[in-house]
């Protein structure tokens, strides 16, 4: 990883318009994101985490409306805002700099195509007509994703496993070399171990292809393996941001901390869970202030006001909350067991 | 001993898939749920976990094999007794959006079991009893769900109505299959810790189906886990053991292959590679132990030729029983060099 920005997100707003009233999917959002780090997008459903994704590549539905915000790409000391590009502009970003891996898209492969006119399809559309350097670079990634190349190249889909799927889509995803994949949900609905598969074969691709993850998850396992940054979203907002280790060993914000405190951990001896009370927010009728206030255990009558902004406690890690101090005390018992067994 | 509440012996399931395939889900399979504990049921994708689930609530009978219910054979329960099985016995289904009738209002979906199984004999007690029910899974206040429809509650509010739909009966055995996989995290633990108190409150015994180890640790942790492989059951012991000392080489490397919230411990763990990364079909079941294929501590001529059953692992510690013939046999388990 290093300081070399591709993509910086700033205040990116969606609205969709729905019949009830605009839906504000994601709020004013900020982030950058470097060369070569994975970042996790972590929160639970409808707080927004694939509108933000699909609004980075401007692939929204035709209800959503991004309402504000820039996102500047940069390559090759080259910057541009992704919101201004013309359509034709945004269909040579798309793949060739920014893939993006939807959520059960191993099944979205097109049944009666051999997996080689497929790659060969993607290649064509994007502007990449030379077959044999298609043909080459293919069956290089099927090595690297440690798939045997040849046979997959030249067979239909049904022909290969689930988790073989994922990986040709993997592949996929990285032929046109972009500097950004964006993976929704990139193990869900895969069996253990293949989803082990799954993850080190993305940690070499990214190791050897140096590209910038961004990542989409509810699994806060997945990213404690896979992130080097953590994004945690509530209600549409980015509520904290920071390095793996802040956001599990030292969170600064009370949704953080509640998520950490009710997943079940396989090797910490009993667990001792809670959760966090009440519903995730309507996004029509959001609540006022901290859009958390409802459902946190530190709020106060401040909170229900005023919406907290975010901002940096420490090096490279930002919260929005009002009571910082008050989760940096609660915090201290998170991993209290591991400590008093070692 | 008392006799286990619900009991499989040698219970096997096929499934036909057009003329000729048949698909063996479950083969052989020897389970006891005794009075009161916790067992969980842990396994991949097509391992048989919910077809095992489904026999044990009776909505699916065995192809061989028999299920008996406090001692008696399932299958000959006539009448009053089959009755009296089926009303103990009840499931909760995985997805909630799918198990709860979308055109019935939650009193409804509610009361149908009561009037049928006679614990309400009219409106008003039928309306009492749903309160109370409603009460129970932390439904409140009652009067803003009950008149609603499964539409305008929220998957985790849905999965509590299922909930209380499966105590209607007074069940004293509830199978949980997946019951919180389709919940948000931050309510899942609210889901369970519902679910797991009821067995000290309702005196129920509760059979929990899920493909998360993490999640059977903390449910069962006072209680048994069973895992599953294709078919068959591997490895079945008290939960502290199986989750801390595996025996069985799938457990072994379904816990090193699991990534866990946090940081340092995830990134250092041992993983164990397999020798083959995909998983047999069930309709070409590989010969012997079905894990051969895969299993780094493979031994040839006895892995790939002889089925393993559950026994115990002599020399072990514990009171886990593994179906894995080197370990039975009291070998050592030596990783595979071909």
């Amino acid at each position: 990883m290093n300081d070399e920005v591709v993509l910086k997100v700033e205040d990116l707003s969606v609205i969709y318009n729905s019949p009830r009233g605009p839906v504000r999917a994601t709020n004013n959002i900020s982030f950058d994101l470097h060369k070569g780090e994975a970042l996790a997008l972590i929160g639970e459903s409808g707080s927004g985490k694939t509108t933000l994704s699909l609004a980075l590549i401007r692939m929204l539905a035709k209800s959503a409306e991004i309402s504000a915000g820039k996102v500047f790409y940069t390559r090759d000391g080259k910057t541009r805002n992704v919101l201004d590009m013309s359509d034709r502009e945004m269909r040579a970003f798309r793949w060739n700099d920014c893939a993006m891996v939807f959520q059960g898209a191993q099944n979205a492969f097109n049944p009666v195509l051999r997996i080689r006119d497929q790659f060969m399809d993607t290649a064509r559309a994007h502007g990449r007509n030379d077959k044999e350097w298609v043909r080459q670079r293919t069956l290089e990634l099927f090595k690297l994703v440690r798939l045997d190349s040849q046979r997959v190249f030249d067979s239909y889909p049904h022909e290969l496993s689930g988790g073989m799927r994922q990986r040709t889509l993997l592949a996929l995803g990285v032929l046109l070399d972009p500097q950004i994949v964006i993976l929704d949900e990139p193990t869900t609905a895969l069996d253990i171990l293949t989803q082990r598969a799954i993850i080190d074969v993305l940690n070499e691709m990214q190791t050897r292809l140096n590209f910038s993850i961004i990542f989409i998850s509810h699994d806060l396992a997945l990213a404690a393996e896979m992130a080097d940054r953590v994004a945690t979203m509530y209600a549409g907002e980015i509520v904290e941001i920071g390095e793996v280790n802040q956001i599990f060993y030292e969170p600064l914000h009370p949704y953080t901390l509640g998520l950490l405190r009710s997943v079940p951990k396989l090797s910490h001896g009993q667990d001792e869970l809670v959760s966090i009370t009440g519903n995730p927010p309507n996004l029509i009728d959001p609540p006022s202030g901290c859009k958390f206030h409802p459902r946190c255990q530190f709020a106060s009558e401040k909170c229900s006001r005023e919406a907290p902004p975010l901002t940096e406690y420490d090096a490279g890690h930002q919260s929005a909350c009002w009571h910082v101090d008050k989760v940096i005390e609660a915090r201290k018992d998170l991993y209290k067991k591991k400590v008093t067994e070692s | 001993m008392t006799t286990p509440i619900l009991q499989f012996e040698n219970v096997s399931r096929s499934f036909k898939k057009g003329r000729s395939t048949i698909i063996p889900v479950l083969q052989n399979i020897d389970l006891a749920v005794n009075q009161l504990e916790f067992l969980c049921l842990v396994g991949e994708s097509g391992c048989g976990k919910t077809t095992s689930g489904k026999i044990l609530a009776g909505l699916l009978s065995p192809s061989s094999g028999r299920v008996l219910f406090e001692g008696q054979d399932v299958a000959r329960l006539k009448g009053d007794d089959y009755k009296r099985y089926r009303r103990s016995v009840q499931i909760i289904h995985q997805d909630p959006y799918a198990s709860l009738n979308p055109t019935h209002s939650i009193y409804n979906i509610l009361s149908y079991p009561l009037f049928r199984h006679g614990y309400a004999k009219n409106y008003a007690q039928a309306r009492d009893r749903v309160g109370e029910l409603l009460h129970r899974v932390d439904l409140t206040p009652v009067g803003d769900v009950i008149d609603k429809y499964p539409h305008q509650l929220s998957g985790g509010q849905r999965q509590r109505v299922s909930i209380a739909r499966a105590l209607t009966t007074n069940p004293s055995i509830i199978v949980a299959d997946e019951a919180v996989s389709m919940v948000d995290v931050s309510i899942r633990i609210s889901i369970l810790n519902m679910l797991m108190a009821m067995q000290n409150d309702l005196a129920v015994t509760l059979v929990f189906i899920t493909h998360d180890l993490a999640l059977a640790k903390y449910f069962a942790w006072n209680g048994r886990i069973a895992v599953m492989y294709l078919g068959r059951v591997v490895e079945i012991g008290r939960t502290p053991e199986i989750t801390e000392n595996p025996q069985h080489p799938y457990t072994k490397v379904l816990l090193s292959a699991i990534p866990e919230p946090d940081p340092d411990r995830t990134r250092t763990k041992e993983h164990v590679a397999l020798r083959s990364e995909d998983i047999p079909r069930l309709t070409e079941l590989p010969p012997g132990c079905a894990f051969h294929p895969r299993c780094p501590w493979f031994v040839n001529g006895v892995c790939n030729t002889h089925v393993p059953h559950l026994a115990l692992a002599p020399g072990g510690l514990s009171d886990t029983q593994v179906a894995c013939i080197p370990l039975t046999q009291g070998a050592e388990l030596k990783l595979y060099e071909s």
